[in-house]
This record gives C-alpha cells, sequence and structure tokens, in this order.
C-alpha cells in the first residue's frame, strides 16, 4: 500500500497543472522534513521544538558549500546532510541525558541559539536575508546530462526522489528490530532499559537518523527553492513539522505526508480569502485535538486498520 | 540436595538513603545458585528498594553488590539485565499499547542469536505459551484482565533467560485460582533459574521459597527456613504475629 502512495505522487506530476505541481514538489520536501521528525517525536516518542536547526544545517551546508565553495548540487547535498547529522548525534549526546519536558526545553534552547548563530555570523551566512543560490547554481549534474533546477519538472522528480527515498527508509527503520526497540523506548523506558537495552543508545541513533532526514529535507529545499536564509532555523519552522505530524498522526508512515499536505493547501486556500488564515489553522487545530487526538492516520489505523505500521 | 551451593549475588554493607531516611541499611545478604529464596517485611521496609538496587533502578549510598565474581556495584541497570539479573515490577510494567506478541518480541529480539522474523516468532509464541497465554498473542496488552498482564511480564522476562528472576510482590492483586497457577509456574521456572521473590502473602511464600530472610527498618533481621522463619519470636512480633497487613505494598 505504501508503494502505491510513491507511485500515485509520482503519476499525479502528468495530472496537476503547473501551480498544484509546484506546489506538490514543494509539500513532499517538507513532508520529508515531518518524516524525519516522526521518526524521533512519533515513533521513539521524544518531543523536540528544535528541529529547525537540522533543517537549516542542511540548508547551510548545502547553500554555503555551493555559494562559496562551487560544489556541485550532489556533493552540496551530500554536504547538508552529512553537518544535519554530526550536528544531530552530537546535540544528542548532551541533550539525551536529559528527559521530558526538559529534554523539550534543551531542544528549544538549542535550536534559537543556532537561529542566533546563524544572525550573528550574517556576514558570512548574510543573516535574515539569505541569499540564492539561482546566479551560482543552475542545474544538476549527473555525467553529461545537465538538469536545470528551474525547470518544474526537475524539481518535481528531485522532490519524489528524496521523499521516497527518506519515505521507504522510515518504512523499513519502523518495521525492524530496531524500530520496534524504539517503539519499546516510547510506550515505556523503565521496562526496555531493564530488558536489556541501552535507551541511550537508542534514542541517540533515533535522533541522528532524524536529524539526517529533517538535514535532507532542508538542503534538497536550499537546491529546488534555490534559497537559504535564517527563517528556516526559526522557532515557527520548529513547530510547523510538529503540527503537520500531528495532524496526519504521529508514529504512522503515512501521516507526515497527509498532515503536511492538508496544512500546507489550508494555509493556501485560506489565505486567499483573508490575511488572517492562521485563524483558520487554529480552528482547525481545535478540531484536531478534540476530536482527533491521534491525528487523522492514527484515528483510521485505531478504527480500521490495527496493523498500519 | 547439595550441601554447599554456590553464591550467585552478594551484597555487602549495602546502604541506601534517601535524603536523612535510611531505607536500607547496611545490608549482606546473599542469594545462592538455584534456590526460590525470599524476602519479607512489613510495609515500609525496604524490600522493593533493596531489589531495586539489585537490579541497577537505583544506586546505592554506600556498599558493594557482587554478581557471579564481578563488582556490579556501578554497572547500569541494562548491562545487569543482559548479563542475567532480571526483574518485574511490583506495578506491572509492560507495553500496554502493544500487542502481547510485539510485548515479547520485544525482550526475544533482544537475546535471539538466530534474528529472523520467523525465529523471533517461534520464541514469542514459546514464551507465550509457558504463562498460557498463546491465544492472546494479538491482543492489545492493555486488553488482558490484570492477572494475565502480570504473566505477560514474566513472560517478556523469561524470554532473556535470566539467571536470577526478581519478582517483586508477584500476587499482588491477583485471585485465588491464579496464585495457585503463579506458584506453579514460578516452580517449574526454579528449575534452571535462580528466582528471589518479594512478597507479600506469607503463606505463598511459606509454601515456596526454601529461604527465607526478613527485613524490617531497612535491616536483615532473620533468615532461615520457612519453619525457621515461623517459630522465630523476633519475627513473629514485627510481622507474623504482630498486626499483619492485609494492605500490600512496600
Amino acid at each position: 500500500m505504501h508503494i502505491c502512495i510513491i507511485v500515485v505522487l509520482f503519476l499525479l506530476r502528468f495530472w496537476l497543472p503547473d501551480y498544484h505541481q509546484t506546489n506538490l514538489a514543494r509539500i513532499m520536501v517538507l513532508a520529508t522534513y515531518a518524516i524525519g521528525f516522526n521518526i524521533l517525536f512519533g515513533y521513539t516518542g521524544l518531543m523536540s521544538l528544535g528541529h529547525a536547526m537540522f533543517f537549516a544545517a542542511g540548508m547551510y551546508g548545502t547553500g554555503l558549500s555551493i555559494y562559496y565553495l562551487e560544489f556541485g548540487a550532489i556533493s552540496g547535498f551530500f554536504i547538508g546532510v552529512v553537518a544535519a547529522s554530526v550536528w544531530a548525534a552530537v546535540f544528542a549526546s548532551f541533550a539525551l541525558r536529559t528527559s521530558g519536558v526538559s529534554f523539550l526545553i534543551v531542544t528549544m534552547m538549542f535550536g534559537q541559539a543556532a537561529y542566533l548563530i546563524i544572525l550573528y555570523f550574517n556576514e558570512i551566512t548574510l543573516g535574515d536575508q539569505g541569499f540564492t543560490l539561482s546566479n551560482t547554481i543552475k542545474s544538476i549534474d549527473i555525467g553529461n546530462a545537465k538538469f536545470a533546477l528551474a525547470d518544474k519538472d526537475t524539481k518535481f522528480i528531485v522532490a519524489w526522489i528524496i521523499f521516497s527515498v527518506c519515505f521507504v527508509i522510515s518504512l523499513i527503520l519502523v518495521n525492524s528490530r530496531f524500530g520496534r526497540s524504539m517503539i519499546a523506548v516510547r510506550e515505556n523506558e523503565e521496562r526496555t532499559k531493564l530488558l536489556g537495552y541501552n535507551t541511550y543508545l537508542t534514542k541517540l541513533i533515533a535522533l541522528t537518523i532524524s536529524g539526517a532526514i529533517a538535514g535532507a529535507a532542508g538542503a534538497t529545499y536550499a537546491l529546488l527553492f534555490s534559497y537559504v536564509g535564517a527563517s528556516f532555523a526559526a522557532i515557527l519552522h520548529s513547530i510547523s513539522p510538529l503540527l503537520w505530524t500531528l495532524l496526519g498522526g504521529a508514529g504512522t508512515i503515512l501521516g507526515p505526508l497527509l498532515g503536511t499536505g492538508i496544512m500546507f493547501y489550508l494555509i493556501d486556500i485560506s489565505s486567499g480569502f483573508t490575511s488572517s488564515y492562521l485563524l483558520v489553522v487554529g480552528a482547525v487545530l481545535l478540531v484536531l485535538v478534540l476530536y482527533f487526538p491521534k491525528g487523522i492516520m492514527g484515528t483510521v489505523r485505531d478504527k480500521w486498520l490495527r496493523g498500519l505500521p | 540436595m547439595n550441601v554447599v551451593s554456590k553464591v550467585l549475588l552478594e551484597t555487602k554493607g549495602l546502604t541506601k538513603s534517601f535524603g536523612g531516611n535510611i531505607a536500607v541499611n547496611n545490608i549482606d545478604f546473599s542469594l545462592p545458585e538455584g534456590k526460590i529464596r525470599a524476602v519479607i517485611g512489613p510495609n515500609g521496609a525496604g524490600k522493593t528498594t533493596l531489589v531495586s538496587l539489585i537490579c541497577g533502578r537505583i544506586f546505592p549510598t554506600t556498599g558493594n553488590i557482587y554478581y557471579q565474581a564481578n563488582d556490579i556495584t556501578t554497572w547500569p541497570s541494562h548491562v545487569r539485565a543482559r548479563r542475567g539479573i532480571v526483574y518485574t515490577f511490583q506495578v506491572t510494567s509492560i507495553y500496554k499499547n502493544l500487542s502481547c506478541f510485539d510485548n515479547v518480541a520485544v525482550a526475544v529480539q533482544r537475546t535471539a542469536d538466530k534474528t529472523t522474523r520467523r525465529s523471533i516468532a517461534d520464541k514469542v509464541e514459546h514464551a507465550l505459551a509457558s504463562v498460557s497465554l498463546a491465544n492472546e498473542a494479538n491482543k492489545l496488552a492493555s486488553e488482558l484482565p490484570y492477572g494475565h498482564q502480570r504473566l505477560l511480564e514474566v513472560a517478556m522476562t523469561l524470554a532473556l533467560t535470566p539467571s536470577i528472576l526478581i519478582l517483586d510482590e508477584p500476587t499482588q492483586g491477583l485471585a485465588q485460582g491464579e496464585i495457585e497457577e503463579l506458584e506453579k509456574l514460578i516452580r517449574s521456572i526454579s528449575a534452571n533459574t535462580t528466582v528471589l521473590l518479594i512478597e507479600h502473602n506469607m503463606p505463598f511464600v511459606l509454601r515456596l521459597a526454601e529461604c527465607i530472610s526478613v527485613m524490617n527498618h531497612g535491616t536483615l533481621i532473620a533468615q532461615g527456613t520457612a519453619a525457621e522463619i515461623s517459630n522465630n519470636a523476633q519475627v513473629q512480633q514485627v510481622y507474623l504475629g504482630g498486626n499483619p497487613s492485609s494492605h500490600p505494598g512496600a
């Protein structure tokens, strides 16, 4: 079933008008970010309010290496992912000494610190304004083939590839033995420890994978939409994946995609009618919390599809 | 019966204080291999604190713990569990939102040499069958009656093939019939595992345990066979004859 979703997403390209095709590319990149968040929050039970720093680490890792060092798209992408993974592992080794609410606060503080560091070094990062990559890099070069980044088909296919890879990784991960130990930590950490699991290590690995996927999303975003800016490291951008995941269903494989898509179009459509579109978003979230506390896919799983990963 | 059995676990001068309150006071306790040993005592005697120190949930203020000739005082709980010291909680601790199968699978997959899905599934079924829960594999753990949840936790710990199984108040909240089942189960476990039983239910302990230690106010006040303990004047005073509380706890 999950493979069908990926195929359907690809086929939508032939059917959707240009505007929605670009939207869908953007949704897939942001959903990748939410997939990363969901691995930590939905499956390991750790809530982070600083995930934007991993997204930004991917974005700036890719952006700066292309902008200053004239890296290619693919090597730049890998720099971004490596930067995010390394930072996630280092951060995890500090932050996981805390748990529960203190962990939440530590993630938020580090997230804010990362944001301020980007602003502080504005000679390099160009701070709030950010910088565009469209003058520096125009295509993804594979051998002799060049795929223009400004082309909507390139955008869509690259977004689809990155999304699909991360989607499948999360599916495999959750069904693996390691996935079972992640869920065990989420459900009852003390019990898991006394069954002989090093839960610190489980959480460290989960956070690193989560950060790496968020970083991959940031790197892809920088490449496809050509803009690198500090707003992507701000707290609001840390809260977004939480909302998307909650809406779609935390701890479900499809939740992040569904939540991101719905929220994206909710904002897109409601902002066409009113400038206070956040009011509409807020109302929807209220309904969600009151009637679907487990999110859309969480409710579907409880009611109809018990075995859904 | 062999005359001298090997000591599997030993504590020396073990003390744990919480603030000014000394819960476990200078305890020298040794657990011979292959027996059912019980620790009894009134509420607040420090029984749970003692076994929590042994399994590593908390660390002692002073004193040492030795296991198979290693000083394990500073070992974290997951390492002790890997080496065979396994604990079941006083208040049943399982994964309530997961199926019974998954509950046991978490334990099985950690110890299994073969990690194929099939071999894990076989071992899970075997573990569930050993506590007569084979038919409940696909139920959510929270849907089981309380007594079965206890058995599920025992199945999880058995799947780890422990060398010491610590059962903290296993009869608490069970009906009489279930207690008899549990008694049989513990007997069969003790064939190849050392069992350390923390209990409140005196008849149960007197039937099962080969050796009983009595705790009061954080210290060991007596040690011996069921007959010796029932006839010990001090024990009768603090526990048996005194004011037998029907309220489980400590």
